[in-house]
């Protein structure tokens, strides 16, 4: 099961450390894990996907909780949020195809902001679905390389 | 006033009311040392960091206060490193003291160079680097506050050697505030009632108690509630005394090397109320086959611990004090008093045993100074046959009088922290009951010992073996003893000798009386070389990963 999990901490050097290790230690992949300062310049946020099941999750979250750097675990999974990646996508393009990816970046609102002869590196935001579909479409173009941020994540409440 | 980082450091010692250090010098602590030099705090140089590291341990688990140690950069540090981590896994506060390169060399490979911080974090509670010497009085108090409160543990201070020098005023904030950390002290009041009722509805309820009832200072409300409950006691080995051993309630020990009796109790329960453990698998042996039948209320002030490795299902969060207090309150007795005689009854069959004949037996020596310290000395012990003799046959009536390397098994910590025990209770009479092998993993605190004029005794179970591992080679490995003969070597009552400590050679039963109670006139270090059974084996013994009542060894 995947979980988005957001974890406000100490905005200073080494901390960032603490919450991987974490992580590390208990044989823990993490999907993602997005990092910035939030409204208060001493507070950082991180948004992290992780798998792994119910109990072990669970069991992170309280040693998330432990670790003096952390201010507050925030389980998203368990509520109502919105969640944004940006992705950076090379893919390779000839003058028979050109429209056709012109089209479909169109319909996913995704920019083109680089072309060359032979490739261009498309721009798209959007939650996890909208990134999963248009990566599946533009994969029979030849997808070269794909740079992600990672996902941010925020409550509704 | 301007001050360095290193009279900083030590103001700020003195002002959490630090009087003894632990530690070993070197290059990068430099100016640290030199304000020791003249000053209040007592210095105690061992002669290898581990050994400053487990002696501040033992001063801690003795004392309730905060242990502190110092070490150099790089191998100082790195020496550290299995005495701190041998204290953050048994939750023992530690504030660690390690010098660093300069602040602009960190990163370069630098000459002692080791990333401290880096190393210490998954077994520290905490740790700071401090890169600007106007942070370091609020460090040091932070460290103590997260060290002592909450679930205990060890706090490292990795500190530059230009931030010792570099100048600042001292101002120590008066109170501490982390917003990431507040430990809950309070069991949540709902929890508590669930937990009472089932308690009163009970019919065959155990307390499962370990070494956190000690270090909040409950077992006299543990005893409040048995006085008022009569629910049996089994401990932890780091719980044994947070009960008194030798009252009538008292199971012992469980787990692996535990008594018959306390695992049978554990079974067959229909409640366990866990306070203060963790439910290790040295204690549940097969968790699947653990306690079938019973209910589970876990007390405990670590969130973690909790349905970690067994549900629960009356989990409370909360200090074992000021839960048990609010359990002793207007709490229900429940009707066990069949249970009870089938407790008696477990106990009368299954006592602890070993062949009481001529021979020199190790079990003997421990029952020995049991009997002659008339059950009030503190005992440390090493790692292996020797501990778990220590923690069965010695009965501990009073909290923090067993010291005992739990959670990671280091060898090499009995005799440092007999060490630091001593210091911290001079009045005591410490004895370090040790095994040939763990003794000489830190064998040269002899010279701490000797020139502190430090009065520990070090019972050695010499049986010129790796004992318990060779136990093990013996029941599960057809009796090959890879690697696990140490042979009469070296001659410990020469080795004592050569650091200006007494030493004893007993090879016979007839002579352990006496060699025990002149050892204890002597007021010096002294080592006391028991030749013993060199293959006696610890029973009962629950093989790994079998369940707790699936014992050998433990009829008579
Ligand atoms: C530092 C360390 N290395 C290895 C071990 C594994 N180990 C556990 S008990 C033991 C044997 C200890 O021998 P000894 O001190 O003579 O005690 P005995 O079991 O003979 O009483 C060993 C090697 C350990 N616990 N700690
Ligand atoms: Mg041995």
């Amino acid at each position: 099961m995947k979980k988005t999990i957001a974890v406000l901490v100490e905005n200073h050097f080494g901390v960032l450390s603490h919450v991987s290790g974490l992580f590390s230690a208990r044989g823990f992949n993490i999907d993602s894990l997005a990092v910035g300062e939030t409204e208060d310049p001493t507070v950082s946020r991180m948004t992290i996907v992780v798998d792994g099941d119910e109990k072990t999750l669970e069991q992170v979250k309280k040693q998330l909780n432990r670790l003096i750097d952390v201010i507050k675990v925030i389980d998203l999974t368990e509520e109502d949020f919105i969640d944004r990646e940006l992705v950076l996508i090379k893919v390779g393009v000839n003058s028979k195809n050109r429209s056709e990816i012109l089209q479909i970046s169109d319909t996913f609102q995704a920019k083109i902001v680089d072309v060359k002869t032979d490739s261009a590196a498309i721009e798209l935001t959007g939650d996890q679905n909208k990134i999963k579909s248009f990566i599946e479409i533009l994969k029979p173009f030849g997808i070269t390389e794909i740079v992600r941020t990672g996902r941010i994540a925020m409550g509704r409440k | 006033m301007k001050m360095t980082g290193a009279k900083i450091l030590i103001e700020a010692l003195k002002k959490e009311g630090v009087e003894v250090i632990f530690g070993y010098p070197g290059g990068s602590v430099l100016p640290i040392f030199d304000v020791l030099y003249d000053s209040d705090i007592k210095f105690i140089l061992t002669r290898h960091e581990q050994g400053a590291a487990h002696a501040a341990d033992g001063y801690a688990r003795a004392t309730g206060k905060v242990g502190v140690c110092v070490a150099t950069s790089g191998p100082g540090a790195t020496n550290l490193v299995t005495g701190l981590a041998t204290a953050n896994m048994d939750s023992v506060p530690i504030v660690a003291i390690t010098g660093q390169v300069k602040t602009f060399l960190i990163g370069n490979d630098a000459f002692q160079e080791a990333d401290v911080t880096g190393i210490t974090r998954p077994i520290s509670k905490h740790n700071y680097l401090v890169k600007d010497v106007n942070d370091l009085a609020t460090v040091i108090k932070n460290s103590f506050h997260i060290a002592s409160t909450g679930r205990p543990g060890v706090v490292v201070v990795d500190l530059p050697v230009d931030v010792q020098i570099h100048e600042a005023d001292f101002h120590s904030p008066e109170k501490v505030d982390i917003r990431g950390y507040k430990p809950t002290c309070k069991g949540h009041i709902g929890q508590i009632k669930r937990a009472k009722k089932l308690i009163a509805q009970s019919q065959k309820p155990v307390l499962y108690v370990g070494g956190g009832v000690i270090i909040s200072g409950a077992s006299d409300k543990l005893f409040e509630f048995v006085k008022k409950t009569e629910i049996p006691v089994t401990t932890t080995l780091l719980g044994l005394g947070a009960f008194p051993g030798t009252h009538k309630l008292s199971l012992g020990m469980l787990g692996m090397h535990g008594t018959a009796y306390a695992n049978h109790a554990i079974q067959e329960s229909d409640l366990i109320i866990a306070v203060g453990a963790r439910f290790d698998d040295r204690v549940t042996g097969k968790i699947d086959e653990f306690a079938p039948n019973a209910k589970i209320i876990h007390i405990d002030i670590d969130p973690c611990a909790i349905s970690k490795n067994v549900k629960v299902d009356v989990p409370i969060v909360g200090d074992a004090n000021s839960v048990l207090q609010e359990f002793v309150k207007d709490i229900k007795k429940p009707n066990i008093s069949k249970w009870l005689k089938q407790v008696e009854e477990w106990k009368k069959k299954y006592p602890l045993i070993y062949k009481k004949d001529s021979r020199l037996r190790p079990q003997y020596v421990i029952e020995e100074i049991y009997r002659i310290t008339k059950g009030e000395a503190i005992i440390t012990t090493e790692v292996g046959q020797n501990q778990m003799w220590a923690a069965q046959f010695y009965k501990y009536d009073k909290p923090r009088q067993l010291i005992s390397s739990g959670g990671l098994g280091t060898m090499g910590y009995g005799f440092p922290a007999a060490i630091g025990a001593q210091i911290g209770c001079p009045k005591k009479v410490v004895f370090d009951i040790a095994g040939d092998g763990s003794i000489q993993m830190n064998i040269q605190e002899l010279a701490t010992a000797v020139l502190n004029k430090i009065p520990v005794k070090i019972a050695i179970l010499n049986n010129g073996y790796l004992g318990m591992v060779r136990q093990w080679q013996e029941l599960f490995y057809k009796k090959r003893y890879s690697y696990t003969k140490l042979e009469p070597c070296p001659d410990f009552v020469k080795v004592a000798e050569a650091y200006g400590a007494v030493g004893i050679r007993i090879t016979k039963k007839a002579d352990v009386t006496k060699a025990i109670k002149d050892a204890l006139k002597i007021n010096k270090p002294v080592f006391m070389d028991f030749h013993v059974e060199p293959e006696e084996n610890v029973f009962p013994m629950v093989p790994a990963g079998q369940a707790i009542n699936k014992m050998i060894g433990a009829l008579a």
